[in-house]
């Protein structure tokens, strides 16, 4: 089964136009490489994160001269792919990275298949060896092409100059509309080198690619009319929803129809924590208002959700009297996981808007749903079960707390990004989101090392905004080095390394599920070394470890300020410290009690019915009364 | 689990099989059999996918290769409203005794007979899976020494035509 059995191939060429032909507004004589760094500032790009090497170099020496394009030279092309993620998530605009052939362009999988998984819209660009070249394992060649094709929503190998700007334009196109998400364009170095005519804008071809965006009115009707014939409804809101800006939207919505909110880990911030009609994130960790409220509901109304198994815990038993409506921008999405009662593929923005007028439709008719009865038993869960912790015994410093306070002290509309694990968790749980675009962090990939680099990223596309990054000390030696690429390029983020020591979220599986035994999740145990540094422990407990790496001078040496916080009585002092330092990155090491632990939990593969509030104490949902 | 054959059209572009194939393998879903080729049209190739699916399933399979920027549009052709046809190329062992038997074997399936040797004739068939696989059955006593079997193709009967709306989607955006 070759390709060569589909007959002579047909390079996608431009098709001879068949109507009036409209004359390009600029037609230039450029090189590929000149060619592509005029796309890109004619598409709107002004700042990619890279490193140069040798197949993608000719594209290297027009991006010096271009004054609509900032290059910003990162350290490891990882730091690259998630900061043109963060610069994304924050903008909202198209995030661009780009990077060599070979091992550069391989660096930026794991960002690609991150962004894949949150529906980021991402341009990737990868130099390739020369087209004679390929297929030849060739100094740094690498399929990329290949290699991306299950984590982009499309890719292109260019190997004729020409196609450059179309290929492009093609590329923005793609990954911004319909579902947003990556997209690589890999270009053979002799495409940049050869003489081209640069022609914008070009004429694009994408005859195989039709999002639908406008949903269907009769399924609009019959999802107003489940919405005020039901009893206990419950809105699900997921990323979708921030991604086509619809959080005014939403607001009006819940509003009109007085149902609960729940916002999964992607959508915090795209309807207020404050707001009363919010219960909640829902899932493995969410809050018990919030998993209970799916649980029990009647009605849940997906928007821009997609059934995550992290959200729906054991799949045959959640939310068993629902019925569902699912409206996505992505038909697949819709019954991927759980049934739709009522379909609909649209853009969240306007199917909200739509629901709007049809729901005032129905309550105009005189139908009203009454969810008395439901949010008496939504603020009893509520008030019985809100999200807590307890303050360590030892009087060392309290993880939670240490974020909490954060969140309160932080600047208005500061930007949270967080690492993957216990304090990602902890930040989705006690920072208050109300503004969408404030929460960043990598949902469903779960890549560990997302913070410093997504945090880099925000920061540059909101050079206003105050842009704390939570991470974790697992996660911080994973990307640190972009606080590099932070202090040299004036991009002056705030890191909190929430340093317990450990890999917390596995060592709370460990302790949870293995008896206690912490194989391979204490970070810094070791004998203590005499480097006359502030080593303290001797490894037995992970807080008062080795101090290996030592994380303030870490950050000195990478040009960052550096500050140490272990006492709960200088906290907020420590905060307010970093907070005022904005002309260089500040890192924090805050040393965290070892054993905190993220509560409430599903355990993995259970049903959420299983939902523990703390440790060995299952919620009392008053069961009998509500079957 | 039920069989279900789609008609794929898709952008003749290089690497859109593999787009196909790596699709199914990911997503867990088994491919009976694959043909490719081109269409009236050269910029449309259409492949030929047979797959043993549930019908939810068969949604999913089919909503993600809709997603496939290279594809233009998914059929799936029902068995009594479509032509489905494989080709086949078996050698038999055969000789002075045996040659007359398997040629009259031939004749009843509609067969050809494209090569002959001493001791050995190569058949060529076309028909269904049904009918091909009774006309092995007969053969195989003979000795089967080669088989070689191509992937289903298929089209829908009366005068419809799958491509017109894709072909004229194409034009509109040329």
């Amino acid at each position: 089964m070759t390709e060569q059995a589909t007959g002579p191939h047909h390079h996608p060429q431009p098709r001879a136009r068949t109507g009036a032909a409209q004359q390009p507004a600029i037609v230039e004589q450029v090189t590929g490489a000149q060619s592509l760094i005029r796309a890109l500032e004619e598409v709107g790009c002004d700042t990619v994160f890279g490193i140069p090497g040798g197949a993608i170099l000719p594209a290297y020496d027009p991006m010096m001269d271009s004054s609509k394009v900032r290059h910003i030279l990162v350290r490891h092309e990882q730091g690259a792919g998630h900061a043109a993620t963060g610069y994304a998530q924050a903008t909202g605009k198209v995030g661009v990275c780009m990077a060599t052939s070979g091992p550069g362009a391989t660096n930026l999988v794991t960002p690609i298949a991150d962004a894949h998984m949150d529906s980021v819209p991402l341009v990737a660009i990868t130099g390739q060896v020369a087209s004679k070249a390929i297929g030849t394992d060739a100094f740094q060649e690498a399929d990329i092409c290949g290699i991306t094709m299950p984590i982009t929503k499309h890719n292109w190998l260019v190997t004729d100059p020409a196609e450059i700007p179309r290929t492009i334009a093609e590329a923005f196109h793609v990954a911004s509309t319909g579902r947003p998400g990556p997209v690589l364009v890999d270009i053979a170095k002799d495409a940049l080198q050869a003489r081209t005519t640069f022609v914008w804008p070009p004429h694009t071809d994408l005859p195989g690619y039709r999002p639908v965006t406008k949903p269907h009115a009769k399924q609009i009707r019959e999802a107003a009319k489940l919405i005020t014939q039901a009893r206990r409804p419950v809105l699900y809101v997921g990323g979708g929803v921030m991604k086509a800006q619809a959080t005014a939207e939403l607001k009006v919505f819940a509003e009109l129809t007085g149902a609960p909110v729940t916002t999964t880990l992607m959508a915090l911030g795209s309807f207020p924590d404050s707001h009363p009609l919010h219960v909640g994130m829902p899932g493995m960790h969410g809050s018990v208002a919030a998993v209970t409220a799916l649980q029990k509901a009647d009605l849940i109304v997906a928007l821009g959700a997609r059934f995550d198994d992290r959200v729906t815990g054991k799949l045959d038993s959640f939310a068993p009297y629902a019925k569902v409506v699912h409206a996505d921008i992505d038909p697949a999405e819709i019954g991927k996981n759980r049934v739709a009662d009522v379909p609909i593929v649209g853009d969240a923005r306007e199917v909200l808007a739509d629901l709007i007028v049809a729901v005032q439709h129905e309550h105009a008719e005189g139908h009203t749903g009454d969810y008395a009865a439901w949010w008496d038993d939504l603020n009893r869960w509520r008030e019985t079960y809100p999200l807590g912790y307890d303050q360590p015994e030892d009087g060392s410093l309290s993880p939670q707390q240490v974020i909490q306070r954060i969140g309160q002290l932080a600047p208005e509309d500061t930007i949270f990004a967080a690492g993957v694990g216990q304090h990602q968790m902890w930040a989705a749980h006690f920072i208050d989101y109300e503004k969408p675009q404030t929460w960043l962090n990598s949902g469903g990939a779960g890549t560990m090392g997302y913070a410093v680099p997504a945090a880099m990223g925000a920061k540059t596309g909101m050079p206003d905004r105050t842009v704390w990054a939570v991470d974790g000390d697992g996660c911080f030696q994973m990307t640190n080095q972009e606080l590099v690429t932070c202090a040299l390029n004036n991009i002056p983020i705030k890191v909190a390394i929430i340093n317990n020591g450990a890999l917390g979220m596995v060592r709370q599986w460990q302790t949870l599920f293995y008896n206690q035994r912490y194989s391979n999740t204490v970070l810094h145990s070791g004998p203590a070394v005499s480097n006359g540094g502030s080593a303290t422990g001797s490894g037995k407990e992970p807080c008062a470890g080795t101090r290996v790496p030592d994380f303030v001078k870490l950050a000195d040496a990478m040009g960052c300020v550096g500050l140490r916080c272990e006492d709960p009585a200088e906290l907020d002092a420590v905060i307010e410290q970093a907070n005022a330092i904005n002309d260089r990155p500040v890192v924090v090491d805050f040393i965290v009690h070892q054993d905190a632990m993220v509560w409430p939990m599903v355990a993995a593969g259970t049903s959420n019915d299983e939902i523990l509030a703390a440790r060995g104490v299952r919620p009392d949902f008053g069961d009998n009364e509500d079957d | 689990m039920t069989k279900h054959t789609l008609s794929v059209l898709v952008e003749n572009t290089p690497g859109i099989l593999a787009r196909i194939a790596a699709l199914f393998s990911r997503r867990g879903f088994n491919i009976d059999s694959l043909a490719v080729g081109v269409t009236e049209h050269p910029d449309i190739s259409r492949i030929t996918i047979v797959v043993n699916v549930e019908s939810l399933p068969l949604e999913q399979v089919t909503k993600q290769l809709n997603k496939l920027v290279n594809v233009l549009k998914i059929v799936e052709l029902e068995d009594a409203a479509a032509i489905q046809r494989e080709l086949v190329l078996v050698k038999v062992r055969a000789d002075n005794e045996t040659r007359s038997q398997i040629v009259e074997i031939v004749k009843l399936f509609r067969a050809k007979t494209v090569d002959v040797s001493p001791e050995a004739v190569t058949i060529e068939a076309t028909g269904g899976t049904d009918k091909l696989g009774a006309m092995l059955k007969m053969l195989e006593p003979f000795g089967i020494k080669e088989l070689v079997q191509s992937g289903t193709i298929a089209i829908g009967r009366g005068a419809r035509s799958i491509t017109d709306r894709s072909l004229r989607a194409l034009e509109r955006s040329a």
